[in-house]
């Protein structure tokens, strides 16, 4: 039984004033959405049949994922041989696809967890599909040291700290692969967990809307029975600040402890301390091109447009400037300190990325990551759509020959000239980055039909500041 | 879940006045049972009178117990169960034991945390919501009320309801 109210005392003059609008900021929603419009636009997705696009990406990706399954079945049948690995570079694509992988991963949690300690509310309509876009990552990453052992099955003998009687002895702790296992899985779980507590309020908005029983049943079991309490948002905010103070030192740590895989080695070009911080620098870098990547598409195909603004995108180009100016400065630095120490191993392995046999890959990263990010000090770049997506790509083509970089030209020329050799892909070197691919699309499309891509109750809980301007 | 519940419902549009309006009952003396919303609303636990949790003792608590663990584990697998020489270096040495140190102390704190908030508010799969509103969850506010909590007869707790300018009044009985 509904009253309906007369007389009301806040008079509708009162009710304006009460809206806090910034004159000063952009909006971060536009078209003058009410909370109501947020639900509405963001459950679409969800409720709709999939869309042609959405049919014909999964198509593609799915396709991709065969081709790279049978590549991968081929490499787990012969073993690593099947690559093109010989003696002295034992480490190339699988090594380099890992670290790339993990360096994308790095944007999701960067964007919902130190966004949120520095207050940034821009993360809020991007945060969501990040996140996914990390776990993913990381899932895609962590798959090839896994293939790289040759017998993943043994992998959990090996990698776990499990007892001297299940085999083998225990894990050597002073190993920084070691330390990668506790770094990738630690960071993972904590990314999903992170995610899933977020996914559960929206969950709950799509269960409450939903008309068949079979959504009602499945989002209203993975939304745990949530009634939206005062009493737990307020725990529920107190969790996301927490887990975002723990994320952030975890977020800079996983990409460390990648980098120390290199840098505790005696390898020229190898052993390095400024890894740590350029590697971190590189993978929010990468992370965020990757975002963007993502952003553009589904923001078009799913009209998000008025959630994923001209400002965002300019916002995360900003950021892109910034990282990709500390890689380019670690580049130089890397070269100068290599000629300033004096150490001729170091000074010749320098030498031999720029010019050696493989300085097409070098320059081709020099190019990528130092000099296009420089373009969107424009801004009349930044702000445009067609030329971020382009170089966003550009991006991430340049951080993958990073990688390639470090690992093979730092290898393929070591201390016996007798042993210097060349890396050549096989169709299986290409076939399993592939399938990483399919996994990734797959996932990806999968959480963009099902699962709410915008985080909806933290865009509604900034509706009032940031979106009446425009209505 | 309890039976036979009576609640008197004010449903409210705007955050803000939502938050004035939980002020107000109060004053008036009128116990509010918990406040339903589609976000978290900043200000709204003073508004209410909670106090502040006490998950980041939780998250404290089971940090240190993952540091505890991570530490004990790798000094007794390294130094004491299995000792080995690897390139000379000490058997229990701890520098290159902080970075599983580190990822075990964010891993269990992160997890225990979560783990106590699931509990502490009853989330759990599978779990029927008691929903006040169907629109609780899109986009509406709801102060719930419950007659057994207060002395005030129905019409009168309605009568301070409305003066809180709710934009609908209803009942609801579970």
């Amino acid at each position: 039984m509904a009253i309906p109210v007369d007389d009301i005392l806040v008079k509708e003059e009162e009710k304006q004033n009460l809206s806090s609008v910034s004159v000063i900021r952009e909006p971060l929603v536009t078209g003058g959405k009410t909370v109501h419009d947020v639900t509405e636009d963001i459950c679409r997705q969800v409720e709709g049949k999939p869309t042609l696009s959405w049919m014909l990406g999964m198509a593609i990706s799915l396709g991709t994922l065969g081709i790279g399954a049978y590549c991968v079945f081929m490499l787990l049948w012969e073993g690593i041989g099947v690559w093109g690995l010989n003696k002295t570079v034992g480490w190339a694509w699988d090594i380099t696809n890992f670290v790339w992988w993990v360096g994308i991963g790095h944007a999701g949690t960067l964007i919902s967890a130190i966004l949120l300690l520095f207050r940034q509310k821009w993360r809020m309509s991007i945060n969501r599909a990040a996140e996914a876009m990390t776990i993913f990552a990381v899932i895609c990453a962590a798959m090839f040291p896994g293939l790289h052992m040759g017998r993943l099955w043994l992998g959990f003998y090996w990698a776990l700290p499990l007892p001297n009687t299940f085999g083998s002895l225990w894990v050597n702790f002073n190993s920084p692969l070691l330390w990668d296992v506790f770094a990738i899985s630690t960071y993972f779980t904590v990314s999903l967990v992170f995610w899933y507590i977020g996914l559960i309020p929206d969950f709950a908005s799509i269960r409450d809307r939903a008309k068949n029983s079979i959504s009602k049943a499945v989002y209203g079991a993975l939304s745990f029975g949530w009634d939206g309490a005062a009493k737990t948002w307020m725990r529920y905010e107190s969790v996301a600040l927490i887990l975002a103070g723990l994320a952030t030192p975890l977020v800079l740590s996983v990409h460390t402890i990648v980098s120390f895989d290199f840098a505790t080695s005696v390898i020229p070009g190898w052993h390095t301390t400024i890894f740590p911080p350029y590697f971190v620098a590189g993978a929010i870098f990468s992370g965020f091109a990757m975002v963007l990547t993502l952003m553009l598409i589904t923001r078009k195909t799913f009209k998000l447009e008025d959630y994923i603004t001209i400002n965002h995108i300019e916002l995360m180009n900003i950021v892109i400037i910034i990282t990709g100016s500390i890689v380019g400065i670690a580049y130089i630095t890397e070269f100068f300190i290599a000629w300033y120490s004096g150490v001729e191993a170091e000074q010749y392995a320098f030498l031999n990325r720029m010019t050696g046999p493989y300085w097409w890959a070098y320059w081709t990263m020099m190019t990528c990551n130092v000099i296009s990010p420089q373009l969107f000090w424009f801004k009349k770049i930044r702000t445009n759509i067609a030329a971020t997506f382009i170089l966003s790509i550009v991006v991430n083509i340049g951080m993958w020959f990073e990688r390639f970089v470090i690992i093979v030209t730092s290898l393929h020329r070591d201390y016996l000239p007798s042993s210097w050799a060349m890396f050549y892909p096989t169709v299986y070197d290409v076939g399993v980055y592939l399938f990483t691919f399919g996994l990734f699309g797959t996932a990806f499309l999968l959480f963009a039909k099902f699962f709410p891509v915008i985080n909806m109750a933290e865009v509604k809980s900034i509706i009032k500041t940031s979106s009446r301007q425009n209505s | 879940m309890e039976k036979d519940k009576n609640f008197v419902l004010g449903i409210y549009n705007d955050e803000d006045i939502l938050l004035s309006a939980i002020r107000k009952v109060r004053e008036s003396g009128v116990k509010i049972q918990e406040v339903y919303s589609p976000f978290p609303v900043h200000g709204i636990d003073e508004a209410l009178g909670y106090k502040r949790t006490r998950l980041p003792i939780a998250a404290f608590m089971f940090g240190l117990l993952g540091t505890t663990l991570a530490v004990t584990m790798q000094v007794w697998m390294m130094g004491v169960d299995w000792p080995m020489i690897i390139g000379g270096k000490d058997f229990v040495s701890l520098p290159p034991f902080v970075p599983v140190t580190f990822e075990l102390t964010v891993l269990l704190s992160a997890l225990g945390m979560v783990a106590t908030f699931m509990i502490v508010s009853d989330l759990k799969p599978y779990k029927k919501p008691r929903l006040m509103d169907i629109r609780i969850t899109d986009d509406k506010h709801v102060m719930a009320i419950d007659l057994a909590d207060n002395d005030l007869e129905k019409e009168d707790i309605k009568k301070i309801v409305k003066e809180t300018s709710a934009e609908e009044i209803n009942d609801k009985n579970f």
